[in-house]
């Protein structure tokens, strides 16, 4: 293939890296096709999926009909032989009818066929609140696919993992559900020159006192967190979880083995979230370092509020440094 | 091979439940009343409430795209072009039956008595649904497509298992057709004879995607003889063969008749939403051709002409509907306060100790906060 785009240059909004690495990917490999709801001609809701069809043509980035179980499914299809579909999910609360699919049929079929059928499939879900949208445009239902075996998740934070995960996940021959924090596609960054291992956490503020643990669009808030505490004194660590599963654990048990205290923060709802899991295998590898209590600061255990009440709802500085003053406190 | 008469008695069932190959339509787009031996024209009285509601939908559905562009709302799909389908289809409810309308159609929602302020309390985003459903019987407004559809199915059952006479009038987009649960509602329905009218608003779009990539059937309406409903095609930018149509289908479900599609043919007239740009995707001379096919104008004309309306009513009329966007758009000028407390109401019966606690959690912070 002639002519690969180059690695964005300069101050790259999220939008835009994803867009350039989904470019990259269709520009490498023949197999990759984009599918889903308005990602033809729109270029999506969110336009992650600009020009894409103008420069590749219908038959590799089309509109599918309006059915998420048909675009997940008709994916396995595609995957089985040889293709390597990447399924734009319109929105995280859309994602359902297509839950099926995604959890016994793509997390399942390596494991069923013994490992004869790869299904090389990325699934992109904007997700996570912020934006002031209705209901059911602002869930974080991550948990529920990292719970099923089989599947690998990630998310971003930074243009610059955007537009590297993006085209790692979509290289990868297991089935990644790839989460966009939609509120961060705006934010911009720089993208570097060299991508990161895929499915490793990342230390984004080495710190003494105290970790907090982020993800997504969780990271930033962190990092502010982070600001504020120094002023006050306090040098914490921040940590980009950015693998959800596999979940890697190791760098936040290496930092709390060293700071003896964690925070740890995401957006979707506390029981049973992510939180819990990586409290519980803190605590099995890192017990006697331990200061204080691992703490959570999530969403509540409700339904995602309207926009007029959000505000309330999300994980903030505030909340995170009552929690940080609770964890050092103690 | 199947026996003759097991082919017989498919063709029998099958009879009816084709639509016509023209859209049924009674005031064709110049105003002239169309002659059709099977749909009658709704009397004077009726023509002059579709009329009626036309207007105070449409203005209602302009001071919402303006509140949008105040921030007032956080986002308003707007229904322009399509008021005959909203009013001709909501009109022909009577009072016990039930609606289970979309986000597009607060027009309709409007129409059939909830309180304007109510009705957009989801699009302003202080709540997911801003009425009580069982006052005017309307389900919340449907977001994720094509759900309640079920929904729909299984209220229609449960009053005929009460022996009610209810019949469910759902309203779907043209793009909602292609999610799974359109399908099982269609064929439950059937299956069932529950009585149920599904009302699918063919506006030509799905946000970008326009029919012709969302189904090679040769209509909507054709959907229904694969399940066994008749289906019919009707000018959905005529009111009164909206009207005609959907009162039929109520007519029909309540004799014990069981399920219809219907599908109305219009336009959207504006983007999806306020947050959409449709230049990306359509042609205006496309949306020209169909503003020349208004739905208001048209019924205006035809009653014009026959000297069942004029200008001092119509005027009466417009003034009527300013004043109802003034007040709405006065009420919607009010800030809705936030309370957090409001977060942990009503996610069940009863609050579980769970929840309790982190409403606890959230108290102690204000008073944190205050301090
Ligand atoms: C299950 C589901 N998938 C995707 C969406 C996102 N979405 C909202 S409206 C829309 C298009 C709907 O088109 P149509 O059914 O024709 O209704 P219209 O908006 O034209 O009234 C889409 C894809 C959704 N709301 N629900
Ligand atoms: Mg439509």
């Amino acid at each position: 293939m002639t002519g690969l785009s180059a690695v964005p240059d300069g101050l790259t909004t999220m939008a835009k890296a994803l867009n350039a690495g989904l470019r990259r990917t269709l520009e490498e490999d023949p197999k990759v096709v984009i599918m889903g709801e308005d990602v033809g001609k729109l270029g999506g809701v969110f336009r992650i999926t600009d020009g894409l069809q103008k420069d590749f043509g219908e038959a590799r980035v089309f509109d599918t009909p309006l059915a998420e179980a048909g675009i997940i499914g008709t994916a396995v299809g595609l995957a089985i032989r040889g293709y390597r579909p990447v399924c734009e999910i319109q929105f995280d609360g859309f994602v359902f009818p297509g839950f099926d699919q995604i959890v016994n049929q793509v997390g399942r079929m390596h494991n069923r066929s013994a490992g004869a059928v790869k299904l090389p499939i990325t699934i992109r879900i904007p997700y996570g609140g912020g934006i002031g949208a209705i209901e059911h445009h602002s869930e974080s239902p991550e948990a529920y696919f990292t719970h099923s075996p089989g599947l690998k998740v990630v998310t971003c934070a930074t243009p610059s993992d955007a537009y590297w995960m993006i085209r790692q996940a979509v290289a990868d021959d297991d089935p990644v559900i790839f989460f966009e924090p939609k509120r961060r596609y705006w934010s911009k960054g720089e993208v570097a020159a060299q991508p990161g291992p895929l499915y490793r956490a990342r230390t984004v503020r080495p710190g003494r006192d105290l970790t907090v643990l982020a993800y997504g669009p969780m990271v930033g808030v962190a990092l502010e967190v982070a600001e504020v505490a120094a002023d006050e004194g306090r040098d914490l660590e921040v940590i980009d979880l950015r693998s959800l599963a596999p979940l890697d654990t190791d760098a936040v048990i290496e930092s709390v083995r060293r700071t003896g205290h964690l925070v740890i923060v995401h957006e979707a709802q506390r029981t049973n979230g992510l939180g819990a899991e990586i409290a519980a295998r803190v605590q099995e590898a890192a017990f006697y370092s331990l200061e204080a209590p691992l703490l959570r600061v999530t969403g509540y255990d409700t339904p995602y509020p309207p926009s007029r009440l959000e505000e309330e709802w999300l994980p903030n500085v505030d909340r995170i440094l009552d929690a940080v003053d609770r964890s050092l406190a103690y | 091979m199947p026996s003759r008469t097991a082919a017989t008695q498919a063709g029998t069932a099958a009879q009816g439940l084709l639509p016509t190959d023209v859209p049924i339509s009674l005031i064709d787009a110049d105003a002239r009343a169309c002659s059709d031996d099977d749909w009658k024209m709704p009397d004077e009285l009726r023509l002059l409430k579709l009329y009626r509601g036309m207007v105070l939908g449409r203005r209602f559905d302009s001071q919402a795209t303006a509140l949008t562009k105040q921030g007032r709302l956080a986002v308003y799909p707007s229904a322009r072009g399509q008021e005959a389908s909203e009013i001709g289809a909501v009109l022909a409810l009577r009072p016990h039956d039930w609606l289970f309308p979309t986000y597009r159609d607060s027009v309709a929602i409007t129409a059939r008595g909830v309180d304007p302020v109510e009705v957009l309390t989801l699009l302003r985003g202080s709540w997911h649904c801003g009425y009580d459903p069982y006052e005017h019987r309307v389900a919340p407004q449907c977001t994720p497509l094509a759900t309640s559809a079920l929904h729909a199915v299984g209220l229609a059952q449960a009053a005929r298992m009460k022996g009610e006479d209810t019949v469910v009038l759902v309203m779907l987009g043209d793009g909602a057709t292609s999610e799974g649960d359109t399908s099982e509602a269609l064929n439950i329905a059937a299956v069932w004879n529950a009585p149920v009218v599904f009302f699918v608003q063919n506006n030509g779009y799905a946000i970008s995607v326009p029919l012709a990539k969302q189904t090679a059937a040769p209509s909507l309406a054709h959907r229904g003889i694969g399940f066994g409903l008749p289906g019919l095609r009707v000018d959905g930018n005529d009111a009164a063969a909206v009207h005609a149509c959907v009162s039929r289908a109520i007519e029909r479900a309540s004799a014990g008749g069981g399920p219809t599609l219907i599908e109305s043919m219009t336009y959207r007239i504006e983007a999806h939403t306020n947050a959409d740009d449709a230049t990306r995707y359509r042609d205006q001379h496309e949306v020209e051709q169909w503003l020349a096919r208004d739905p208001i104008t048209r019924l205006r004309r035809y009653l014009l002409d026959r000297k069942l309306l004029d200008e001092s009513k119509i005027d009466a009329l417009d003034a009527e509907a300013d004043t109802a966007a003034a007040q709405l758009r006065e009420r919607m000028n009010a800030d809705v306060p936030a309370d957090p407390d409001e977060l942990f109401k009503d996610v069940y019966a009863e609050p579980t100790t769970a929840l309790r606690r982190q409403r606890a959690m959230i108290d102690a912070e204000c008073r944190a906060g205050a301090a």
